[in-house]
């Protein structure tokens, strides 16, 4: 009776040796911080073994404005760097590559999926955390650093202990105004930034059930959040539909037999997990962080904790330390703090579904602060220009960009000042995350766009039905 | 890869909980080339270790006296959680960090440790408050880690047993390298391949 990971994990063990096996890796994906494992293949001397199993996209350290200079775009000599070795190590080895000027560029995240090399019950690697985002589609992927990546770009393998596994249900039905990406902050509120070390988690329940792509992919995408080594949602009938057609998809009578094996991956009825965890769907609010580690979230109508009402000595020197960092009082509601900066975007949230669902919120109104929206992909940024989409939110005051990592990992020189507290759709809360001493909040894309028209956090369902 | 052994060395204890991979290096200088001649110590922690105009913050455990030896880390619980970046590694190993003892680690970082030939020590949480209490009491006092046995000798001389898991203990006691270790199984992984594309043909 395996579940919908064991399935996967049996499948792909080259040798085993009890304590660990030889995991084959299906597909992997690069981004433009691939550098330090190319450098290390190359003084080893050794070559890409399956370059066809590879994809690479730049994201990390493309710009968002200017696009249409090419490298000229790029101010930093550094970053101009990686652009050229992404470039070189791609013709070298023989990968298909997606340049920054690329039609088909976008957040290694967002390509993977939209292109369809994202497969239910493949194994996927990437060198970045958020490699946990592919299991939306019921493929086991997982990030890893540069000297695993080397090791899969040489050998297509890995020596992997196997994780424990762990099942978050969440029955009931979502509310109004309410995403994945509440979903989300509210588990990992409740299991907390370590509650799922050494294991895979797979999301079951109605919510999830019912849920689009789209949110899926966000939930998948902040498993690593939570500690987890992966996050995965059983393939259904909207994985097959969404994958159908798409480029790297298979065709035809293959279509047909991987339809058949796919249908095969959901966890058996009588599977065990190591642990369970539940939450009632119908409970959730819109959530966002208050601190600055994404397990300090709450619901938009709480206020701010008094650090001295935690029991545990850990969490309490933690959210003494955020409220200094992020220059909040105990007591203060969520919805009277003032925001500075709004970031809309990234590979949590850059999707289509996500920028419909800002601008709706953001149609025939104007935004109070500024900020910017950028696309996960150049593929989704065409898509949401032929929907107009951006004309809303350049018409409500923000900037429409292109395509990257932007402003979430702050590596491509977009970022938020120091001192000033942001709205974003991105993941992680962290000190110094979108910037040296900037403050972030992080929220679902409707929830970042009602706080853009307003100027402070604010309960998107206020601003729902007005007009 | 160099062994690691057994190792005494200064330790320096960091009493926050969840020191994620942006704190121990920013994104911001993982755009530098690592060579012989330029490591990536000068970016370790360095939002904490620097102010706004660069200078030191003498606050800073790593910028006092006793500590500016530091080759051992006593930390809190999800040391190295978040991003994948190895250069945390990088900028540990190449200030001469070479062990960190923890009660849990970011997943991804601990493997990266290991790639690196770093010692990611899992240690009780009381036993970590307990030396990191000793450690700040006697500024610059050492630690004692034999990987052989599995042990930590703290400073007042008490010993404490460290899990690991046996073959990663392997790997870092031999200075093994996994691409060596996977390629000996080359035979295996092509008569793999051939079973597997055989039923999905799409993947290759």
């Amino acid at each position: 009776m395996p579940t919908l990971f064991e399935k996967i994990w049996s499948q792909h063990v080259v040798v085993d040796k009890g304590n660990e096996a030889l995991l084959y890796i299906d597909r992997n994906l690069l981004h433009d911080g691939a550098f330090h494992a190319f450098t290390a293949l190359a003084r080893e001397g050794r070559k890409v073994r399956k370059p066809r199993q590879q994809l690479a996209t730049a994201d990390h350290y493309v710009p968002t404005r200017n696009r249409d200079l090419g490298i000229a775009a790029v101010d930093d000599s550094d970053a101009r760097e990686m652009l050229r070795l992404f470039d070189a190590n791609g013709a070298e080895h023989g990968i298909r590559c997606f340049g920054m000027s690329d039609p088909n560029q976008g957040i290694v995240h967002v390509v993977g999926p939209e292109t369809g090399f994202t497969q239910p019950g493949i194994t996927l690697t990437c060198g970045d955390s958020h490699t946990s985002t592919h299991g939306a589609l019921g493929a086991y992927a997982f990030g890893i650093g540069a000297s695993q990546l080397k090791q899969v770009l040489a050998t297509q393998c890995l020596w992997q202990k196997k994780p424990r596994t762990l099942r978050i249900t969440v029955d009931g039905q979502l509310g109004t105004g309410v995403t994945g990406k509440d979903v989300i902050l509210a588990i990992i509120a409740k299991i907390g930034t370590a509650g799922a070390t050494g294991h895979v988690i797979e999301y079951a329940g109605s919510v999830f059930r019912a849920m689009a792509m789209e949110g899926r992919l966000t939930v998948c995408n902040m498993s690593i959040e939570a500690g987890a080594r992966a996050g995965m949602i059983a393939p259904d009938d909207v994985t097959f539909q969404y994958l159908a057609g798409r480029e790297y998809a298979p065709k035809g009578a293959q279509w047909d037999a991987a339809l058949e094996m796919w249908r095969a991956l959901p966890s058996d009825g009588g599977a065990k997990f190591d642990r369970e965890v539940s939450l009632d769907g119908s409970a959730i609010e819109p959530t966002l962080t208050w601190g600055t580690t994404p397990e300090e979230a709450l619901p938009v109508s709480a206020a701010i904790p008094d650090p001295a009402s935690f029991g545990d000595a850990n969490k309490r020197a933690h959210a003494e330390s955020a409220l200094r960092y992020m220059d909040l009082k105990p007591g203060t509601l969520l919805t009277d703090i003032k925001i500075d900066r709004v970031f809309i975007g990234t590979c949590t949230n850059g999707r289509i579904a996500d920028l419909r669902a800002a601008a709706a919120v953001l149609k025939g109104r104007k935004v109070t602060v500024q900020g910017w929206v950028s696309p996960g992909s150049t593929v989704t940024k065409r898509q949401a220009e032929a929907e107009g989409l951006h004309r809303i939110f350049e018409e409500a005051g923000l900037e429409w960009r292109a395509s990257g990592c932007s402003g979430c990992a702050a590596m491509n020189g977009d970022f938020v000042p120091a001192g000033m507290r942001s709205a974003s759709t991105s993941n992680r809360n962290f000190e110094g995350r979108q910037g040296k001493g900037a403050r972030t909040h992080l929220m679902s894309p409707a929830m970042a766009a009602a706080a853009a028209v307003t100027g402070r956090i604010t309960d998107v369902r206020t601003l729902m039905g007005a007009h | 890869m160099k062994p690691f052994t057994k190792l005494t060395a200064v330790a320096a204890p960091f009493d926050m909980a969840n020191i994620d991979t942006d704190k121990i290096i920013p994104a911001r200088y993982l755009r530098k080339l690592r060579t012989a001649d330029a490591g990536y110590d000068p970016w370790l922690f360095y939002d904490m270790r620097f102010d706004a105009d660069g200078k030191e913050k003498p606050e800073f455990i790593l910028n006092q006296a006793p500590w500016r030896n530091t080759c051992i880390v006593v930390a809190a619980a999800n040391f190295g959680c978040g991003s994948s970046r190895e250069g945390a590694v990088y900028a540990m190993m190449d200030w001469g960090i070479r062990a960190a003892i923890a009660p849990s680690f970011g997943d991804i970082h601990y493997a990266n440790e290991i790639q690196n030939g770093m010692l990611p020590a899992i240690l009780a949480e009381e036993h970590c408050a307990v030396l990191r209490a000793q450690l700040k009491a006697k500024p610059g006092s050492t630690i004692t880690i034999d990987l052989e046995p599995q042990t930590i000798t703290g400073p007042d001389g008490k010993s404490y047993q460290f899990d690991i898991e046996p073959v990663f203990k392997e790997r870092l006691l031999k200075g093994l390298d996994d691409v060596g270790l996977v390629l000996q199984e080359l035979p295996a992984i092509e008569a793999f391949e051939k079973r597997h594309f055989a039923k999905m043909p799409w993947i290759a």
